[in-house]
Formats: structure tokens, sequence, C-alpha cells
């Protein structure tokens, strides 16, 4: 590709990126004239994402990895904002993402009080413990066969158990603050992380293990230089699970009593109050919360695993 | 006392035959009944040989091997490796052992894979530095130790995994099929330097072969084998000098040799 077509291309996408801004900015009432300027600048920005695939200046290719997604959502916000406004749908249905904005920068200390007491004290602490927990069960798991026969059944039995049932007792055994959310994110992650250690265990190669032996390595060593590093694929996907049924753990439990803060209890009390908004806003919140913990094990998983063939690039 | 009389024992054992077997039997039970891997397998070897075992699939060459390593447990007969039982042999790690595949662990570079054994071993850091670097030289690395197993060709990663079986100096070899996978010219390239390695080190080597000139140009001796049960038709002590330039293989007594594998082969394959 010429040097003439690239900088045409990026003068494109660069006009295509302002118009949607400044639409994004602008947009009170929509009009005919928007929806076309809307158009007309995603066109554009959609022909610089396809150009600038395997373009000679890798700086256009990687800004534009960065900067795709984030274009998309707003297209996505612009339509929602434009929709809601010009059918004039009920705030009570679905408010415009204008006015959940509006919510959150209104009620950032509430949001903040909310988000500590469901995700920093219930899902994270509740990932990590059951996590730990799911590893200590592997090995013991992995140790003895008559465990294996018997603690998987009432592992898989418990992983059954429906959360709603389950949440109400587990308030009632740690009360309502955020040792019994904690609690309900231990179940729920225990499971699948489990099953994935135990099948990740199973994964190194036989002749990898034949080769341990031929050195004399203990069980132990076999264990953390050979069977675990040949697990962590597995353990990850485990992880990443149990990543988002935490959080559906930690905000579901709250549904069943908590004290006057945190993310469930708001959602539910608003819900009843009609405050649209307010429940809008913590669901924004769990998003970014949620995809904020699935991205970071992800990093760590890349980290780890990075001579896997599903990592390497 | 015991103890004493042990280790005279062993002393004498030393210099007599490092592998020794009498009568062995391994039989496996499988779903479709037993099957008779090896049937009275009788066979000494000295320090410092040479000894390739070829055979059909299922004559039970590998089966031998891994029960001198002491990965498979013979039913009866008898086992001695350096004058101790395959296990207790394992446990003083007098074998290193070099399989089809390489079996690097990709996610440790080349160097951390020849240190894994010294690691369980107890090495300390310096000794494991100073080894690393000098089998890395051995099979001619030197400079890829910081690369990963999965950026080297199968060749090189293969000569990695014999790096990593030399690397904390027991007496035996044990290779099973080490270079089956790669292609002739490799294959002939790292037959030579095998040979070389041998000589410079003077360890005793077992070699699990399909192929007939490997087997030939290779060893000191020769071990022939047929299938159903597993047994030994021939062994053939090789007239060839140590010093082998691969165009010895078109010498009338390479040769001639290779006919008398030959025949073996096919000598096992009429008794069935």
């Amino acid at each position: 590709m010429s040097k003439t077509k690239e900088n045409l291309i990026a003068v494109f996408g660069g006009t295509g990126l302002v118009v949607g801004f400044w639409l994004l900015v602008k947009l009170d009432i929509p009009s005919p004239f928007h929806y076309a300027a809307l158009c007309l600048a995603f066109v554009f920005q959609a022909a610089w994402v396809e150009a600038t695939v395997g373009l000679r200046r890798p700086i256009w290719a990687r800004l534009c990895r960065i900067e795709a997604p984030i274009y998309f959502g707003l297209m996505v916000l612009l339509l929602w904002e434009g929709l809601v406004r010009s059918l004039g749908v009920a705030p009570v249905i679905l408010p415009a993402p204008s006015a959940i904005a509006a919510q959150i920068a209104t009620s950032l200390p509430t949001l903040w009080t909310d988000f500590a007491q469901t995700i920093l004290k219930g899902a994270i602490p509740g990932f990590l413990i059951g996590a730990g927990a799911a590893f200590v069960v592997a090995i013991a798991i992995d140790r003895s066969p008559f465990l294996q026969r018997g603690l998987l059944p009432i592992g898989n039995f418990v992983a059954a158990l429906p959360i709603v049932g389950l949440a109400p007792i587990l308030v009632m055994w740690f009360g309502f603050d955020w040792q019994s959310k904690a609690a309900v994110v231990v179940v729920m992650v225990f499971f699948p992380i489990l099953v994935n250690i135990v099948a990740g265990l199973q994964a190194s190669e036989r002749m990898q293990a034949d080769l341990m032996a031929t050195w004399g390595a203990s069980y132990w060593q076999t264990l953390w230089k050979l069977r675990l590093p040949a697990a962590m694929p597995f353990i990850f996907n485990g992880l990443k699970i149990a990543s988002t049924l935490a959080l559906i753990g930690a905000i579901v439990a709250e549904f069943f009593g908590s004290p006057v803060y945190g993310m469930g209890f708001r959602i539910s009390t608003e819900v009843g109050r009609l405050g649209l908004d307010m429940v809008w806003a913590e669901i924004a919140v769990a998003a970014l919360a949620g995809t904020a913990l699935y991205g970071a094990v992800s990093l760590i998983e890349r980290w780890v695993t990075f001579w896997h063939p599903s990592q390497r690039h | 006392m015991w103890l004493e009389n042990g280790l005279s024992w062993m002393k004498d054992t030393m210099t007599q035959a490092v592998i020794e077997a009498k009568g062995l039997n391994l039989v496996f039970q499988t779903a479709d009944g037993p099957v008779h891997a090896l049937k009275d397998v009788n066979l000494t070897i000295n320090p410092g040989e040479f000894v390739s075992f070829i055979g059909p699939s299922g004559c039970g060459k590998t089966t031998f091997l891994r029960a001198i390593a002491a990965l498979e447990h013979p039913t009866s007969g008898t086992l001695t490796v350096n004058g101790m039982t395959p296990d207790e042999a394992r446990r003083k790690r007098a074998y290193g052992y070099v399989f089809q595949a390489a079996g690097l662990y990709p996610w440790r570079t080349i160097a951390g894979n020849i240190r894994l054994p010294l690691e369980i071993m107890g090495f300390s850091k310096a000794e494991m530095d100073q080894r690393v670097e000098r089998v890395l030289d051995l099979v001619e690395l030197s400079g890829f130790g910081k690369k990963f197993p999965w950026q080297l060709s199968g060749g090189m990663q293969q000569r990695a995994s014999i790096a990593r079986a030399l690397a904390f100096d027991a007496d035996i070899l044990l290779m099973d099929e080490p270079f089956g996978a790669l292609d002739e010219i490799v294959r002939d390239r790292l037959n030579e330097e095998t040979l070389k390695l041998w000589a410079r080190t003077g360890k005793t080597i077992g070699f699990v072969t399909h192929s007939i000139p490997e087997a030939v140009y290779l060893s000191t001796k020769i071990v022939v084998m047929s299938p159903r049960p597993g047994r030994i038709t021939d062994i053939i002590e090789s007239p060839l000098p140590k010093e082998r330039p691969l165009e010895i293989r078109d010498s009338r007594e390479f040769i001639e040799i290779a006919h008398r594998v030959r025949e073996g082969l096919r000598a096992g394959h009429l008794d069935e």
C-alpha cells in the first residue's frame, strides 16, 4: 500500500472519530442530520479499521486494535440514546445512557461504598478462599483415590444446589454482613475450579512423568516441577469461569439480607422505588468490575502460560 | 556388616556386567488376556558397550529398555543394573533416558530443561550452571540455552533432550528410538554425533531402533529381537572398528553385518 493511501485512510479514520465524538457531545435532540452524520462517521471508521489490517506502519494497526472496540461501544451508546429519546421510552423501562451517566456522576460515594462492600469484601475474598480451598482439596484428591471417589460426587452435588436456595441459609449462618456473601461465593466458585485443577493434574504426558521417574523425583517434586505447570491452562480456565460466578454470587446473595449498602441491596431496593437510573448505574459498575476481574485473571494467565500454544503469538 | 558385604560385592560387580538379565519374563495383563512382552531374555552388557536393540514393533525392545530403567517390572527372572535391582539403580540415578520425542517442558528454556534433573537431584547453583554449559557444548547447542523448546527445530530439541540425559553424568545412557521421528539427513548427523559422544564419555549405551543401518553403524553389539512373544533371536558382536566415518556403511563388513541382522529379523518372522 502506498504512503498516500495510508495517509488518506488515516485522515478518513480521524474524521470519523472526531465527528463521532462531536455528535456524542452535541446530541440533544436527534434529527435526520444527526443520524446521517452518525452513519457517515461509522462508515469512515469501519473503512479505517478494515484498511489498517496488514498495514506497513504497525502504529495504525495497533491504535486501531484499542480504538475499534471503544468506537463500537460508543456507537451502541449513541444508538441507544437516540432511540430512547426519539421514541420517548419511559425512563422506568429504559433510561437513556446520558441519564445513567448523570446518575453515576451524582452518586459516586454511594456507588463506591456498594462496590467496596460487594466486590472488595464479598466477591474477591470469596473467590480467593474458594480457589485456595479447591487447590488443597484437588491435591488431597490426587493423593487418595478414596477421596477422588468420595469427594468429587459430593462437590458435584453441592454445585448443583440452586444459589437462590443456598444464599438465605448461608445468610442465616454467617450473618447479614459480607461474610455470608463471601461464603456464597466460595460455594459457587469452589467446584468449577476443583474440577479444572483435577483435570489439569492429569494433563501431563506419560513420557514426561516417566522422565521424572528416571530422575528419581519425589511426588512433590513431580507435582511442583511438572504436573502443576502442565495444569496451568486448565486451572486458569476454571479461574476465569469462577471470576464471573463470583460477581453473580456476591450480588445475588445480598437479595436475601444485607446491611443497608451493597450492590445487590441497592439494586433490589431501587427497583422497588422505581429508581431505575440507580439500578442501571449499579449494573454499569458491576459490568466494569466483572470485566476487570476477568481481565486481571486473563493477564495473569498470559504471563503464567506464555508457553502454551494458545498464548504464543 | 550387611553394608560392608554389599559394598564389596558391588565393587566386584562394578568391573563386570553393567546390565545383566537372566531368564527374564515380562507379561502384561490386558483386557484381551496376557501379553508375553518378554520371554526368557538372557543378556549381558559390559561397561562401555554400545548395544542396539532391533526388531519389529511388539518385539519387546522398548519394554526391555523400560525394564532396565525400572519403568516396567519383570514378572520373573533376574535383572541387575550395576549389580543392583533396577529400582535401586533408578534411585541412585544410574542412567539417563532419552525418549522418541524430546519431551522438553515448554515452560522452561533449553538451559532450564537441562537444569531440571539437576534441581531434582539437589546440585548446587554453580555446579548446575557449569554442567548445563558443558552438556550444551557437548551436543553443539551452545548459545541456545535461553531459547524455549518450541523455538528450535526437531533435531535441536532432540539434541537438547540428550544433553539433559547427560547432565547428571550417569554411567548408562538408554535411548529409545531417539532419532525415529527425524529425517534421514538430520538422523545421519545425529548418529555421527552420538558416536563421538560415546567415544568421548565412555558411557554404556542401550539404543532401541527400527533401522538396520543405524543399528550396525552405531553398535558394538546388536541384539536382534522378534515379536509374540518378545525374545532375543540373535546377538551380534560387531567387528567394526571404534572409529567409524559415515562411509563405513559402504564397506563389505558393514554390509555383511547388516545382512546377518536382516536374516535374524526374517527368521524371527518365519517362526510365527
